[in-house]
């Protein structure tokens, strides 16, 4: 049950028709042009591509039981590598790039700036559609037989191999003009539809992080689009660019994935940081400390993420001066990272603390990013990177910052913006309990996987040696445990809809212009156009369950 | 956290990877323990009014200074280390290697050719050459704590100097396919007496074998294993249960009973007659194996009733 300090119900009856109340039927719904029906649609697709993935996910779990398969298995090498390969696809592809930016970007991201819309309404429609082409594009290759490439589709082995590797390519390039089209129309509108008074420096932090994705998503996402296509043209035409027999380069092909696939890494976590940025000040009453290094920050890791994408190529035959460069811009990187931690620490620091449930979350944001952070360091490391590279060392380093940092941002997120974008709250000690299920699972889940990785085990093995199975079933066991919690979290939202539309305005007591509209919004987010009247984050003048613009 | 330190450079290695561990557990303990801190000490109360604190340039500089200068350290260490693994000592003894879809082969200085298990010797730079011929592999050694990537139609290389006896496993570390996980290697680094003289007979166990024995390891280490089985089940090549003195069907509809004249010549060059049901997969194996172990092989095939 709602507590006192989240403020008295509003009663549903007096709140004005919603965005959701505003029209009916499914036709009104597929042909939206509202930014939160948009971004509620993109939430709920990824959320069942993120159950699709999952399941993935424990199924490569459960095949790793055991080391040794032999004859007698009942999934196969072969399925197995499919099962890894779609796993990775779905998540990165079809899961973590869109969530926050299209999912709670797409929502919250006007509202923050006192906009009605975003500056590209119709081509957000478009972007919408592309990314469900794209997605249906994905489904269909499960039914032609999978790929077994691994979500990076290395050539050669993925420009011989059989199975619908094209299909699967040209179904990532679908889905990265969805993602391109997005970044323009957040561009756009955070440079044009701001309100009157909000200066660059008096845009919320959610807004820097979510811009600087979109610089990204704008300037590298064509980069991996023309990489598909080339690989679909080797393997339907063998042009050669990837065959050294005809004179071209396999390790070009990692190059030019890498080019891409390092900043896109950092569309992942930009957002999850901006939700951060969002929720840590809110529920510790304070201001943000540090605002502008924060803002640059984000600025700062979208351009040099552009510089580093060799440290996933150090034994890869790339030269060793290049190996010298990209492993000293990747400490870099690693610096505003940091800074943003600190800012984030010093910002609850001297502060009056709720841990409500998008404060747990961010919480776990902040132990398990920094897990992933602080571990990209020996990945960072010439040296050690040689020993480490292609081990589980990688992998549980890579889903410490994904799914440790960007994933919980985004659970997070949507218990924050939950009663904004539905009007309703959810069963607080049921959510909470979800968030410390995932906690856990998600520790015995990965942390066994750095001893594994330092220890020698490689990644994509379906067999392995006889003194990792104990490590294997501890991480298998841990699957099971975020799984329940996961499932406990996404029941827990569902049966909130059970309850009335009573959520007040400003449940939190946040700084930023979406909770100074109804929750739910209506339909054109505001009446007339506000103007800003308090800083983000300014906790000076006592802030109100009440929506003080009417 | 690690696998056996098998040279100096291992030793080096892991001494980053230690400091780094230290490192890791220091910021790690830092950053919790102030989360955990900041959560109990500053809990909600209501009534409280928050003090407006917006920036510290000092603290900033601080905490964006300092760590700088510790990754640039870690920088150096790491490309120190790194440019030891990169560069082969030029006295290097050097073996060359095949890998392919799914097994690795090496040839040693004197020409022969092994399988999936060598001996090698202690105490003597080691180079290794290394082409693919198909895709990419990568060739780990985790007690060198040594990898790099396996290229066709190029050579990459990648060197060590173990300093003590014993055995070393392989594997490899880049995703080739469906038998990814069971292409490794085992390298026995043994004293250079040993390793002369296993050149010349082979190791001293193979004089007091039977033939068929030597063929079981022939079986496993030029990777027959990974596609013939030797109980009936089916796999990617036909089993060898029962094959010696069978009539064998081919694609073309041909057929030959299987004796020694067709073993050797499936060994040698499996692509002439392909058995119905089976694709055209398996690599030629004409002068890789050694005399010894491929009389040991036939026999080994004809026991197999």
């Amino acid at each position: 049950m709602t507590s006192p300090h989240l403020g008295t119900p509003v009663s549903p009856e007096a709140k004005e028709v919603d965005y959701i109340e505003a029209s009916k039927g499914i036709w009104s719904w597929m042909s939206t042009v509202d930014h939160k029906r948009l971004g509620l649609m993109y939430l709920w697709a990824v959320i069942i591509n993120f159950i699709i993935g999952g399941v993935f996910a424990l199924l490569v779990r459960i095949t790793l039981m055991t080391g040794n398969h032999g004859d007698n298995y009942f999934i196969s090498a072969e399925m197995y590598n499919r099962f890894f390969t779609m796993h990775g696809i779905i998540m990165v592809f079809l899961v973590i790039i869109p969530s926050v930016p299209a999912a709670l970007g797409n929502f919250v991201l006007p509202l923050m700036l006192g906009a009605k819309d975003v500056a590209f309404p119709r081509l957000n429609l478009a972007s919408f559609w592309i990314y469900v082409l794209g997605w249906m594009m994905a489904v269909s290759a499960m039914v032609f037989g999978m790929v077994d490439t691994g979500w990076t589709f290395y050539t050669p082995y993925s420009s011989t191999t059989s199975g619908p590797v094209s299909l699967v390519a040209l179904a990532a390039f679908t889905l990265g003009f969805s993602s391109i089209f997005t970044g323009i129309n957040f561009v756009a509108t955070v440079h044009k539809l701001r309100a009157p008074g909000m200066t660059w420096f008096e845009m919320p932090l959610f807004v820097w992080g979510i811009y600087a994705t979109a610089l990204i998503q704008v300037l590298a996402t064509p980069v991996v689009g023309i990489t598909l296509v080339l690989l679909t043209i080797e393997r339907s035409w063998g042009i050669g660019v990837f065959d050294a027999s005809k004179g071209g380069d396999p390790v070009l092909f990692q190059h030019f994935f890498w080019f891409y696939s390092h900043p896109a890494v950092y569309i992942m976590i930009l957002p999850g940081m901006a939700i951060i940025s969002e929720i840590i000040p809110t529920f510790s009453q304070k201001t943000v400390f540090g605002y502008k290094a924060i803002g640059f920050s984000s600025v700062a890791i979208a351009l040099i993420g552009f510089l580093v994408w060799g440290h996933h190529m150090f034994p890869s035959g790339q030269s060793q001066l290049a190996s010298l460069v990209f492993s000293f811009l990747t400490f870099l990187v690693a610096i505003p990272s940091g800074i943003k931690v600190f800012n984030w620490l010093a910002t609850m620091w001297r502060g009056n603390i709720a841990m409500d449930t998008p404060m747990v979350w961010a919480v776990s944001f902040l132990l398990l990013f920094t897990i992933g952070g602080l571990t990209g360091i020996f990945l960072g490391a010439l040296s050690v990177d040689i020993h480490l590279h292609d081990t589980y060392f990688v992998i549980a380093h890579f889903h410490y910052v994904m799914m440790g940092g960007t994933i919980t941002a985004f659970l997070g997120g949507i218990h924050y913006w939950w009663p904004k974008m539905y009007g309703r709250m959810y069963n607080e000690k049921v959510a909470k309990i979800a968030a410390y299920l995932y906690f856990i699972g998600f520790n015995v889940l990965f942390l066994t996987q750095f001893v594994m990785g330092s220890n020698g085990m490689p990644r994509r093995y379906y067999n392995y040696l006889p003194e990792f199975q104990a490590w294997h079933i501890a991480s298998t066991v841990g699957s099971w445990i975020i799984g329940a919690g996961l499932f406990l979290a996404l029941f827990n939202l569902i049966a909130s809809f059970r309850r009335p539309k009573d959520a007040p305005d400003n449940p939190w007591k946040g700084t930023t212009l979406e909770w100074q509209t109804q929750s739910p919004p209506i339909e054109h987010n505001f009446h007339g156009q506000p103007v800003l009247t308090r800083a983000p984050y300014d906790y000076r003048k006592p802030v109100s369950f009440e929506r003080e613009i009417h | 956290m690690l696998p056996e330190q098998g040279s100096q450079h291992a030793r080096n290695v892991d001494t980053l990877f230690m400091a780094l561990f230290w490192l890791n557990v220091f910021f790690f303990v830092l950053v919790t323990g102030l989360t955990l801190y900041s959560v109990w000490a500053f809990k909600r109360r209501e009534g409280v009014k928050t003090p407006h604190i917006t920036h510290n340039l000092a603290l900033e500089l601080f905490w964006s200074i300092i760590p700088t200068i510790m990754v640039l350290g870690v920088f150096f260490w790491g490309a120190a280390g790194y440019l030891d693994y990169s560069v082969a000592p030029g006295d290097s003894m050097e073996v060359q290697v095949t890998a392919k879809k799914w097994n690795w082969t090496f040839t040693l200085p004197d020409g022969s050719i092994w399988g999936q298990k060598i001996q090698l010797p202690v105490n003597k730079n080691i180079r290794f050459i290394m082409t693919s011929n198909d895709v990419l592999h990568d060739f780990y050694v985790p007690n060198m704590r040594v990898k790099h990537d396996v290229i066709p139609n190029r050579y990459t290389d990648v060197w060590f100097k173990a300093e003590k006896t014993g055995e070393l496993h392989v594997a490899c570390a880049e995703y080739c396919g469906k038998s990814h996980s069971d292409m490794w290697a085992k390298i026995n680094i043994v004293t250079q007496e040993e390793y002369d003289k296993w050149l010349i007979n082979g190791p001293p166990e193979w004089d007091k074998m039977q033939p068929e024995e030597l063929g079981k390891i022939a079986y496993e280490a030029y990777g027959c294993n990974t596609c013939h089985s030797i109980d009936g089940s089916k796999n990617t090549g036909p089993t060898w249960k029962g094959l010696y003195g069978k009539t064998e069907k081919f694609a073309d509809g041909s057929t030959t009973t299987a004796d020694e004249a067709y073993l050797e010549e499936s060994i040698n060059y499996p692509g002439k007659r392909v058995v119905a049901g089976y694709e055209n997969q398996m690599p030629n194996f004409e002068g890789q194996i050694k005399p010894k172990l491929f009389k040991g092989l036939i026999a080994y095939i004809k026991s197999l009733k």
